[in-house]
């Protein structure tokens, strides 16, 4: 069908999620009471705010992974082409494993990887 | 003969006679897009109750048995009920964002369905780069479960996303190296040229010990990535309530968990189709009259079966291993599984030069 059928699955998911959203809200019956839209903690009043500061390694672990994803995206051209090019492609992803390799080391000594 | 792909010709050629070109397009366009939202309601209702029948044998219970012939309409039942309940939107949460959440949810596992091939000469896109588009594509849902758990106003739901987030940010990795191992084989990012490379037998069978381990980390990660157990600490029920969707109710909460189970579909339908051969029925080498009994049972089957191979594995896991802390989830992917992905490749990439495999 080609790209055409990418505009056709994305009217299709939202005409789904929109449906199935907008014929419960008409089926529905709403009722209103001051405690319904409290936020659920297991029956506790919540406490404090929501939006607090979290651990720091969510965010380091989202820098490693930044590193190794633009890695990712490199190695796609290079493995349709790696079984014709032979072993050159084979000698440039050693040195490119390598370089990595050097940066992955780093980042496990420097603790980035320790879950604290 | 019958197959899915002549039905296909035959309604574009009916088509072609009975109108002009621009509607045979329209109409192309519409009907595309009801079997596609009927297959993802009936993948929805047939996995889940597949999931409930499976934790009930494996626990030897007898799971749901009261709706339908054996319980087989239980997930309808279900459905209906979701459907008549209340969806609320809690008291101080970001209302654009926690409505929009599932939307996104939604559209990105619709998108995924486009370069699957179903059967032979079946499939909505042949894209040349299929493998590539379906990691940049399933990357998005990650978006709608951070948006889902920081809009809603809950601390449970924040802490299950930023969980899922680093889950499955991190596990992309491996299953992003697991896949390229295979592309490396090929020489093709075409789903369609990946299924035809194992016409003389399935990459599991043909790649010796390195594809054996990159399959296993391909299972592995997608587990993870679709936040099943034993990777599911994102909705984590004793310690989160119910992770991202803590909040959500009624509908939309059936969207999200509709939108999960089509997921662990497609996950497993991408791993059948690299490692398994896709529609491709199982062939050895050049046994002429073996293969051609094999072509006898249709395409379609066979890459059904494939999937709801993988995903009876996947269910499988989920009563064999118990659920991991984050930071031991953490160290596997990085410690374990990413160096050894890595190694793995370049050992594929050598066996792919020297031909090593058959």
């Amino acid at each position: 069908m080609g790209a055409s059928s990418m505009i056709v699955l994305i009217l299709a998911g939202l005409a789904f999620a929109g449906g199935a959203i907008l014929v419960a809200k008409i089926i529905t019956k709403t009722t209103t009471n001051p405690q319904k839209g409290e936020p659920y903690e297991c029956g506790i009043p919540t406490h404090g705010k929501t939006w607090i500061q979290l651990n720091v390694g969510y965010y380091l672990f989202a820098l490693v992974f930044l590193i190794f994803d633009v890695e990712l995206v490199f190695l796609y051209p290079w493995a349709v082409v790696a079984k014709k090019v032979g072993w050159l492609a084979m000698g440039e992803i050693i040195i490119f494993f390598g370089i990595l390799f050097i940066g992955f080391l780093y980042a496990h000594k420097k603790g980035a990887l320790e879950w604290k | 003969m019958w197959s899915i792909s002549n039905i296909a010709n035959w309604v574009n050629e009916w088509l072609g006679k009975n109108f002009s070109a621009a509607w045979v397009t329209v109409f192309e366009m519409v009907i595309a897009g009801i079997l596609v939202i009927s297959l993802f309601a009936v993948l929805g209702l047939i996995l889940v109750i597949m999931e409930r029948k499976v934790s009930a044998w494996m626990q030897i219970r007898l799971g749901p048995n009261r709706v339908g012939p054996k319980g087989l309409l239980q997930s309808a039942a279900d459905t209906v009920k979701l459907l008549v309940k209340e969806a609320m939107t809690p008291n101080g949460a970001d209302k654009f964002l926690f409505n929009l959440a599932p939307y996104l949810a939604i559209v990105v596992s619709m998108l995924l369905m486009a370069p699957i091939a179903f059967a032979k000469d079946f499939m909505l896109w042949d894209l040349n780069i299929g493998v590539l588009y379906v990691s940049a594509i399933s990357s998005v849902s990650v978006i709608s479960i951070l948006m889902a758990g920081w809009a809603s106003n809950n601390k449970y739901s924040l802490m299950g996303a930023m969980r899922s987030g680093a889950q499955i940010v991190s596990y992309e990795l491996s299953a992003g190296l697991a896949i390229l191992s295979i592309v490396v084989l090929t020489g093709s990012l075409n789903m369609n040229d990946i299924i035809r490379s194992q016409a003389d037998g399935w990459w599991i069978f043909k790649g010796h010990f390195p594809v054996w381990i990159s399959f296993i980390i391909f299972l592995i990660a997608i587990t993870a990535e679709t936040n099943r157990a034993p990777f599911d600490l994102a909705e984590a029920e004793s310690e989160l309530t119910a992770g991202f969707h803590t909040e959500y109710s009624g509908m939309k909460f059936a969207l999200f968990f509709l939108a999960e189970y089509v997921n662990v579909f497609i996950v497993c339908a991408i791993g059948a189709t690299l490692f398994l051969g896709g529609w491709m029925p199982f062939h050895i080498g050049h046994w002429e009259g073996f293969n051609h009994i094999m072509d006898f049972i249709p395409s379609s089957l066979w890459f059904f079966g494939k999937t709801f191979f993988l995903i009876f594995l996947i269910m499988w896991f989920r009563w064999t291993f118990p659920r991991l802390r984050i930071d031991q989830l953490l160290n596997l992917e990085w410690k374990y599984l990413l160096p050894i992905g890595m190694i793995n490749l370049l050992l594929v990439t050598a066996m792919a030069i020297l031909k090593w495999h058959f």
